[in-house]
Parts: structure tokens; C-alpha cells; sequence
């Protein structure tokens, strides 16, 4: 570490146990999921006192022991959950790999064009953005059933990444911009053409701004609830609208704990992936190509 | 930039959008100037298993002429938009002439549905947008110092607000601010109120949908801080600390205009996400507290007859509302833009 | 649930189902596509029209069936061949025009329906209910005994047990009822004011006739009751009230017959809940004798814009599923079967009890989702004490007005 991020004591004791109040803010609700995810619903959603949820009185009185893998296995093996982990899978990959396509190519081109229409590019893509996305997809509906196109997954995926493309556009556009121009205009001075230059130059020096943008785009897919349970059908459900069909309108007795502990289990992938990605982000920074 | 270059690298992202956003934005625009036909209603008698009743029953004949005729509705112009459950002009002007002094003046405008829920989606707007900026920035430099090892987790459970589906992440919260839930209880032991209810006041329930608001977004201006974080020049930084330069005075001079291009896009996304504030009002069942615009809109689509007209006028109001809000910001780039 | 069974999945349901496995029900082709909501009842009827032979059958059951099932059956052909509705919500489908007039295959496959199950519009069968739901009154057995009382028959009297049950200091707040502002909160206005007395719309017209002296009356009502609710009464939809219920907090509670049998099982609370959990009469109010509810019904219909084979194919599967043999020991008490050979059970005694006691449908009228949705947004502001009642029923009527008049209903 260089001696300018070195800290005093004082700075570090503040720093830290900020973090640590924000840790636990962040984390309890979480915790207390995972915690409560192996009682039954009259413990988790104790009306009578919340303690209930730690000790699982109810628990105890209706399987005889203090802890439960009902909620999972009726999740799991009972609803089938893991085919709507196969298809957000599968809604995931495709959205951030056709969303940062599109977007880097299009971002990049915004950062480096100094015409005056890119700026208003700009100006309408974030315009676009503004539209309530409940009033798009209602619209969205007739078209898609008069021409077939609805309930299957490709569908959704061009609308999530169409929604998402001028918040993609905008934060990649962000990230270029902090990149010298230098870089791409030398490597054009000795030969390249812009995609080469693009390709060969910009793409190396980019990883912390792509990495974070695809966070993004996969935490939208990933948590998308207004357009997947509108354009799925029952077969092709992704895992949000299949939890909210384990809530239902009139919650069904014990199908809210299947929704709880399918929550849970799908939260451990993405402890991996993001102890991954994070080190891509670092590893961007170590190469050290860019210059503020 | 060429332009020919420009146009290719940008074509994908154009022809997503036009298709996907800007057509449907036409198609919505146009609605909100039409309403339904006038409808032909008749007398019929409707039997079930509870009996016969005389009910109404719209003629189909009749209105299927009608249909052939206008496809589109009948053209309203600006009606919509100034009716009672929108900008409501005659409303206004009435209160405005009957009014007792302004407070009366601002109970009867909060009457009115459209500007109740401006309301309440301005006041969220303002708060919650700085506070997720500051809280974000703060999160990013401590995580950025913490050690390298424990990076991973701290960042893995800082996303977790963001990562945690809202549909069952908020279930869970609704019944932790419960009067009987561990907030809530933990709430009433602190302020020694046992009849201390966050669901049953405006006041505190507002409160709770802003904590809530702050709480989910944070993660994310955080993500794009740290991001940003780890591309500030450390020979910079170090300069800076051998010209003698204070703690305080490397982040004012060296890391926050650094920043500064994230900072604006992190406020221009918050301001406008939090404009359309309307999953927390659902999940909290909060609409007899406070609803927001994106919420009338829901309401509208949501009914047993739904008011397509009615939501495409608040959906373009919507817009309208972003935009004036966002002219700031968008002036300043503008000028960035320029300086090119 | 995903139920998209082809034939051979189907056939293995059946001989799982063992008693259920003298099934008939061949259709030799067409289409059956079923949307509607997902609430147990419908997933019986739609996995016991999937027992079919000779047809694909596919079904959507989703809490999003109401925005889904116009636009899915506009199309031509409509991707939906059938949706399962209330008798709130089949007013869209007629308005929109997108659902067949079903007397011809009644006539030629469905001659052993009970005429009650039909439901006609203008002497048309326009679908086919099978079963029924009404808001009645649910109590606690060993409370009202403790205070000494008999099972109230109307609202006045249950103000006067949960005044007791608080002065007794058993509950602190006795009363429960879906009251969370919206579609609940519209609906129990609904029942109220119907108790009173009251008529929603002039006859005839579309114009609202719900400010006067019933409807201040009605809501008046409706805020002596609020004193002793849970003071988060604004959040407590059916599912919040029913939490509530379990966990012993409330003695009275105004709630759907549906839910009774999940109250009265003995999960989700103690044994001392449950066992003296009961069902009576909806209850009345004022001096009407109108009880102060509403009866419903479920029922499927037939998309417009579908071949005559995919109708017939749809028609056979649905009146096969409602027929008496999707009756056995689980099904049973899933709701109040409208059907054949259902046989009442304890949790049903109020719904059954609200039909013998002339409780009114809710109106099928094409402009009652209007009104429901007006009166959702604005009534809470009056329980919350921001106006008075005859400024809400004011604002009611705008709100309303307004949107009426955006749909054509009034000029």
C-alpha cells in the first residue's frame, strides 16, 4: 500500500466501525432470513412475538425439533424450483452478454464523439428511461400475443435488455469518458481503425467499468419481477415470478416458506460470483494502464 | 468521431431502444389524447346461482359499429390530462377562489389524487437521492481501505440490499417494523412508546419507505464509487500529500472531481428511479399513507376495468416531471459536452 | 404450480389420483389453454381438465390473470382459449368482447350442467360458475363465552362484544377484517353500504348514488369498528388479517368463507385458536335486512376468437373439470362447490348460511370496478380522521365521475 492511502489510527477506528454498523444494517435483514428459512411460517412470520423466529416454539410443536429443511425441500423437489434457476440462468447470460455488446459499442462511440447529436443521443436515451416500465410492458402485451411472441424467453430478453440499454449506455459512457483519449488516438495514428482501436486498446483498460456495468445488467435480469412475470409463461418462469407464485394472492399455508428458502439458496452462487468479480474489478487497477 | 463510425457502434443500441421504448412512447403519447367510445349500455336481466338481478350489460352491436368507426377512441385533446384524477385545473382554480389563506389552499390541492402523490414522490426524491449518494460515497472509501483478504465479503454483503429480491425482501421487512416485529418492538423499547405503531402513522410511514429507499439504493451508488475509486491516479494522490495536502483536502481536491462524472450519473439514475418510486408503496401496503405517480399509473392498469387512457396521461406526466427535475443536471453536461 | 400435462403426463396424474380414475373425458383434438388465478379450487379444476385425453392441455394460473387474459384473448386466434373469472371480472371480458355466448355447446356437450351453475347475461350463458365465496363472520368460540355473550348477528352487536372483550381485558384489539386501503378496503364499503340499505347507481345508469345518508351511515360504521382493530388496520389485507387471527389477537374478524378451512386447521397457531374457531351468518347492520356482504362466484368462460373445434375441445375438457367426480376427500374443502354431490362441511356454513339469508351478488355491471377502485383510494383518508365523511363520499363520486367518464359510461 503506498503511503498515501496510509490512514492515522483515529481515521481508521471511524472508518472501520462505520463499516461495521453499515455490515450489519446491510446483512441483518438477510441473516434473519437465512436464520428463519428453517422454521415453519408461524415462526418466521410470528404475530404472537418475534422472538418465536429464533427459538422456533411453533417449529418444535409441529415437526418435533427445532429446525426444518420443509421450506427447501418442498422448494426444490416438491416445485421443481430448480427449473426457474435453469431459465434465469440461462435470462442472466444472455442479457448481460447481448446488454454489454450493444452497450460498449455504443457507450464507447458516445464518450469519443464530440458532435453535438450525440449529446442529445444521450439526452433521449435517458429520456427513454424515464417511461414507468409497468405502463411499457402492459403495452407490450397485444403485439406480443397477436404475433406469437409472448411467454418465451428470447422475448424477454431483448425487453430486458432494450429497458436496460440507456442505463448501460449512460454508465459505460461514464467509464470511457475516464479514459485518455490518448490511448485509442495513437493506436489510430499508427494504423488501426476505430474498431481495431476499440478492440485491441480500449477493451484491455475497460474490465472495472465493463465488470461493475455487468453487475448491474445481471442484477437486473436476476431480480427483474414487472417484465418476466408478465412475458413468461408458466414453463419458462424465471425465479422471481415462480417466488411470487409460492406467495400468491392468498397465501397458501407453508408455500411462504417455500418462497423464503428459495430465496436463500439462491443468494450462495452470487457470494461466488461476486468474490470473483471483485477481483477483476482490483485486477483492472493493477495493470495499470489507466490514468485518471 | 466519424459519423459513419458513429453510426455503427451505435446502431444495436438504437434499434433496441426505437423498437422497445421510443415506438411504445409514441403509441402512449397518442393514447392519453383519446377516451373510450361513448358506450351503448342496455337493460338486461343477468341469472346465476344466486338468482336473477336487472343489471347493465354494454351492447356489443352497437359499440362494435362504433369500434369500426374510430379505431382509436374518441379524440379528448388536453381532457384527460386536466380532468379531476390528473392535473385537475378546475379543481385547482376552485380551491384556489374559495380558499381560507394557503394552508386551506394546500389541504384542498392534497385532496386532489395527482398532486397527493406528487407530494409524496418530491419529498422522496429529495431525500432519498443526496442521502444514497453520501451513504454510497462513504460505504465505497471504507471498503476501499479495508484489507485486501476481507474485500470479497464486505463487498458481497454491502450488495446484499440490492441482491435480496425485493418481493420477499420486502415481506420480510413489512414484518419486521410490525408493531409485534423485531424493529418495531425494538422501536417501541426505544422510544418507551408500547403503542408506538410505523404502519399505523403517515408521518412515520413515510419515514419507513425513505429508509427503505436509501437502504436499497446505496449498494449501488456504492459499487459505482468503488468502481471509480480504483481508477484515481495514486502518484496524484501522493503529490498531493508531499505539497503537504490534509486528509480531508486529497479527497475534496484530488478524489472528488475524480468522481465527479459518476457522481452525476449516480444522481441523474437515483433521481430518476426514486421519481418513479412504486414497489416499496406496494410491498408496505402503504397506499393510505402515501402513493406516487408510478403508482397511480399501477392503480389505473391494475382495476377490474382498466383506464389505458388514464395511465398513458400520468406515464407522459411522468416523463414531463423527470425531465424538468433532471434539467439541471442535463444543463451541466451540456456544457461538459461543449467544452470538448 | 406449472401445469402444462400432455396427454401421457396426464394419464400418469390419473392413475396417481386412483380415486379420481374412472375419468371419461375424451376429445378427439383442439386446443385448451386456461388462465386465471392461483388460488387451490382453480388448480384443482385446471389439473382435472388436464386428465383429458386426445387434447393438449395447457394452463396459466397467475395472481396477474386479470391483465394478462384480455390482451391473451384479443388475438385471433386468442392464445388463451379459456380464462376463469369472478363476477367481477367477467364484466371485462364482455365489454372487451372477447368471450362466446356458450348455449350451442351447452346445448350439444354440456346438458348435464345444473342450470344454477350457468351463468347468463341477457339469456345468454356467457360462462359456467363452480363455486361460490362470501365475506361472513368468523369468532372465537371460548372468547364470546368467556364475556359471556351469544354469536352476534349484526355490527351493532359485535361493537357491543368487543367493547366487553376489552373491558374484560382479554384482547386489546377483539376485531379483525381485510380492511388495507384499495380493493380490500373498497370492498368492505361495499358490504357495508349494501347492509344499509344502499344502491350503488341510479338504476339503469351509470350515474353513482353512494352520497347520502347510507353511505355516511356506512362509513361511520366502518370507523367504530376500526377503534378496535389492530391500529395498522390500513395494512392488513386477508392474508395480514388471517396472521393475525392465528396468532390469537382477535375474536372477531370479518373474512372470506374461502379462507376458513386454512384458519380452522391446526398449523400456524395454537390449539386453543383453532379449535374454537367458527364460522357464522354474514352479519347485518341497521334496519334493511340486507345482510352486509356479498356472495361471488368462480366460473370459466370460452375465448371468442378460437375455432369452433378449439371452443368445443375447451368446453368438453372445463365441464368435464367442474363435473362430480373432481370431488374427493382432498378437493372437498377447498371451497363451496357449486357442483353435484358437494357436501357441506363446517367451514362452509357461512357462505351457505349467507346464500340462504339473501345476501346480493356483487354487481355485475360494467362500470362496478369503477367505483370499487375510487372508493379503494379515498376512504382511508377518512378513517385516518384527514375529512369528514361527506367530503369523502364527495371525492368518491369525482374520482369516479372522472373515470366514467373516460370510458364512455357518462358524458
Amino acid at each position: 500500500m503506498s503511503k498515501a492511502t496510509r490512514q492515522p489510527p483515529s481515521v481508521r477506528i471511524m472508518a472501520t466501525s462505520f463499516l461495521v454498523i453499515w455490515l450489519i444494517v446491510a446483512a441483518f435483514p438477510f441473516l434473519w432470513t437465512l436464520w428463519g428459512s428453517f422454521k415453519v411460517e408461524g415462526d418466521f412470520f410470528s404475530k404472537a412475538n418475534w422472538a418465536n423466529a429464533i427459538f422456533g416454539t411453533l417449529t418444535q410443536e409441529e415437526t418435533g425439533s427445532s429446525f426444518t429443511g420443509a421450506g427447501y425441500y418442498g422448494a426444490w423437489v416438491q416445485e421443481e424450483f430448480w427449473r426457474a434457476a435453469l431459465n434465469t440462468t440461462l435470462v442472466c447470460i444472455f442479457v448481460v452478454t447481448v446488454s454489454l455488446t450493444c452497450g460498449t459499442l455504443g457507450g464507447y462511440a458516445l464518450a469519443r464523439s464530440t458532435h453535438r447529436y450525440a449529446f442529445w443521443f444521450l439526452l433521449f436515451a435517458l429520456m427513454f428511461r424515464a417511461m414507468p416500465p409497468i405502463t411499457l410492458v402492459s403495452g407490450y402485451l397485444l403485439p406480443f400475443f397477436e404475433w406469437n411472441l409472448w411467454g418465451h424467453l428470447y422475448t424477454t430478453v431483448i425487453v430486458l435488455v432494450a429497458l436496460n440499454q440507456p442505463f448501460t449506455l449512460w454508465m459505460l459512457h461514464s467509464f470511457f469518458k475516464n479514459i485518455p483519449k490518448d490511448l485509442d488516438e495513437s493506436a489510430m495514428v499508427d494504423g488501426c481503425t476505430r474498431f481495431q482501436a476499440f478492440r485491441h486498446v480500449i477493451i484491455p483498460v475497460m474490465w472495472p467499468g465493463v465488470i461493475t456495468t455487468g453487475l448491474f445488467s445481471f442484477l437486473l435480469a436476476y431480480n427483474d419481477f414487472a417484465v418476466t412475470t408478465m412475458l413468461l409463461s408458466k414453463e419458462n418462469q424465471t425465479m422471481v415470478p415462480k417466488i411470487a407464485s409460492f406467495l400468491g394472492t392468498t397465501q397458501t399455508k407453508g408455500n411462504v416458506m417455500f418462497a423464503v428458502s428459495a430465496v436463500v439458496s439462491v443468494t450462495a452462487p452470487l457470494f461466488v460470483m461476486v468474490m470473483f468479480f471483485q477481483r477483476q474489478i482490483v485486477s483492472g487497477l493493477t495493470a495499470g494502464a489507466v490514468k485518471g | 468521431m466519424k459519423h459513419s463510425s458513429f453510426f455503427w457502434f451505435v446502431l444495436p443500441s438504437t434499434l433496441l431502444m426505437l423498437a422497445f421504448i421510443a415506438f411504445p412512447i409514441v403509441s402512449v403519447v397518442t393514447q392519453s389524447f383519446y377516451t373510450a367510445h361513448e358506450q351503448v349500455v342496455v337493460q338486461v336481466e343477468n341469472c346465476g346461482p344466486f338468482g336473477c338481478t336487472q343489471e347493465t350489460s354494454v351492447d356489443q352491436e352497437a359499440t362494435a359499429a362504433l369500434r369500426e368507426a374510430e379505431p382509436m377512441g374518441e379524440f379528448a385533446g388536453f381532457e384527460i390530462y386536466t380532468d379531476r384524477n390528473h392535473l385537475a385545473f378546475g379543481e385547482v382554480a376552485a380551491a384556489w377562489v374559495n380558499a381560507d389563506g394557503l394552508p386551506d389552499f394546500g389541504r384542498s390541492l392534497m385532496n386532489l389524487p395527482f398532486y397527493k402523490a406528487l407530494a409524496f414522490t418530491l419529498t422522496y426524491t429529495a431525500v432519498v437521492t443526496p442521502l444514497t449518494i453520501i451513504l454510497g460515497f462513504f460505504i465505497a472509501i471504507a471498503v476501499n481501505s479495508v484489507a485486501r483478504a476481507m474485500k470479497g465479503p464486505t463487498i458481497f454483503f454491502s450488495l446484499l440490499p440490492m441482491i435480496v429480491t425485493p418481493l420477499v425482501g420486502s415481506l420480510i421487512l413489512f414484518w419486521m417494523v410490525d408493531a409485534r416485529g423485531i424493529l418495531g418492538a425494538g422501536l417501541q423499547w426505544l422510544t418507551d412508546d408500547p403503542n408506538l405503531s410505523v404502519k399505523a402513522s403517515t408521518g412515520l410511514m413515510w419515514i419507513m419507505l425513505m429508509v427503505y429507499g436509501v437502504w436499497h439504493a446505496a449498494p449501488f451508488a456504492f459499487v459505482v464509487f468503488y468502481a471509480g475509486l480504483q481508477t484515481v491516479n495514486t502518484d496524484t494522490l501522493e503529490s498531493a500529500m508531499v505539497d503537504g495536502a490534509t486528509r480531508w483536502e486529497r479527497i475534496r481536491f484530488v478524489v472528488l472531481p475524480h468522481l465527479f462524472p459518476l457522481v452525476t450519473f449516480v444522481a441523474l439514475i437515483q433521481l430518476m428511479d426514486n421519481f418513479r418510486v412504486f414497489e416499496p408503496i406496494v410491498s408496505f401496503q402503504a397506499s393510505a399513507h402515501a402513493t406516487s405517480l408510478s403508482y397511480a399509473i399501477y392503480n389505473d392498469l391494475g382495476g377490474e376495468t382498466r383506464l389505458l387512457s388514464s395511465a398513458a396521461a400520468t406515464s407522459v406526466l411522468t416523463i414531463i416531471g423527470i425531465a424538468i427535475l433532471l434539467s439541471p443536471v442535463l444543463v451541466r453536461t451540456w456544457r461538459d459536452f461543449d467544452r470538448k | 404450480m406449472n401445469i402444462i400435462l400432455k396427454t401421457t403426463a396426464a394419464a400418469c396424474a390419473l392413475i396417481a389420483a386412483a380415486s379420481a380414475a374412472t375419468a371419461e373425458c375424451s376429445i378427439d383434438g383442439g386446443r385448451v389453454n386456461i388462465i386465471g388465478n392461483e388460488f387451490p379450487a382453480i388448480q384443482t379444476v385446471a389439473a382435472a381438465a388436464a386428465e383429458c385425453t386426445g387434447v393438449t392441455v395447457e394452463a396459466n394460473l397467475t395472481a396477474d390473470h386479470q391483465t394478462l387474459n384480455v390482451a391473451g384473448m384479443s388475438g385471433n386466434p386468442a392464445e388463451y382459449t379459456s380464462a376463469i373469472v369472478a363476477n367481477s371480472s367477467i364484466v371485462a371480458l364482455i365489454n372487451e368482447d372477447v368471450i362466446r355466448p356458450l348455449d350451442e355447446l351447452v346445448a350439444e356437450y354440456g346438458k348435464d350442467i345444473p342450470q344454477r351453475q350457468l351463468i347468463t347475461v341477457g339469456g345468454k350463458v356467457m360462462a359456467v360458475a363452480f363455486m361460490a365465496n362470501a365475506q361472513t363472520l368468523t369468532y372465537r368460540a371460548d372468547v364470546l363465552e368467556e364475556v359471556g355473550l351469544d354469536v352476534p348477528t349484526t355490527y351493532e352487536e359485535v361493537l357491543v362484544a368487543a367493547e366487553a372483550i376489552r373491558a374484560a381485558g382479554i384482547m386489546e384489539n377483539p376485531v379483525g377484517g381485510p380492511y388495507a386501503a384499495g380493493w380490500n378496503l373498497a370492498q368492505e364499503f361495499n358490504n357495508m353500504y349494501l347492509g344499509h340499505g344502499g344502491e350503488f347507481f341510479e338504476p339503469g345508469t351509470a350515474k353513482i348514488s353512494i352520497n347520502n345518508e347510507k353511505g355516511v351511515a356506512t362509513l361511520e360504521m366502518m370507523k367504530a369498528l376500526t377503534e378496535y382493530m389492530n391500529p395498522d388496520y390500513l395494512t392488513h389485507d386477508s392474508n395480514g388479517t388471517s396472521a393475525e387471527w392465528e396468532a390469537g389477537n382477535v375474536a372477531l374478524m370479518h373474512m372470506w368463507g374461502s379462507r376458513a378451512q386454512v384458519l380452522m386447521d391446526d398449523e400456524g397457531s395454537e390449539p386453543q385458536v383453532y379449535e374454537n374457531t367458527k364460522v357464522a351468518a354474514p352479519l347485518m347492520v341497521g334496519d334493511s335486512g340486507v345482510p352486509a356482504s356479498t356472495l361471488w362466484w368462480d366460473g370459466w368462460t370460452v375465448a371468442k376468437n378460437i375455432s369452433d373445434e378449439d371452443a368445443a375441445a375447451t368446453f368438453q375438457a372445463l365441464a368435464y373439470a367442474v363435473s362430480p367426480q373432481t370431488l374427493n376427500d382432498t378437493t372437498m374443502n377447498q371451497a363451496v362447490w357449486l357442483i353435484d354431490g358437494y357436501e357441506p362441511a363446517p367451514v362452509s356454513e357461512g357462505v351457505l348460511a349467507a346464500v340462504a339469508s339473501g345476501t346480493k351478488p356483487y354487481p355485475m355491471l360494467p362500470y362496478m370496478g369503477l367505483l370499487h377502485t375510487a372508493s379503494g383510494d379515498n376512504i382511508a383518508d377518512f378513517l385516518t380522521g384527514k375529512e369528514s365523511a361527506e367530503q369523502t363520499l364527495a371525492d368518491i363520486e369525482a374520482a369516479y365521475n372522472a373515470a366514467a367518464k373516460e370510458q364512455g359510461y357518462i358524458q
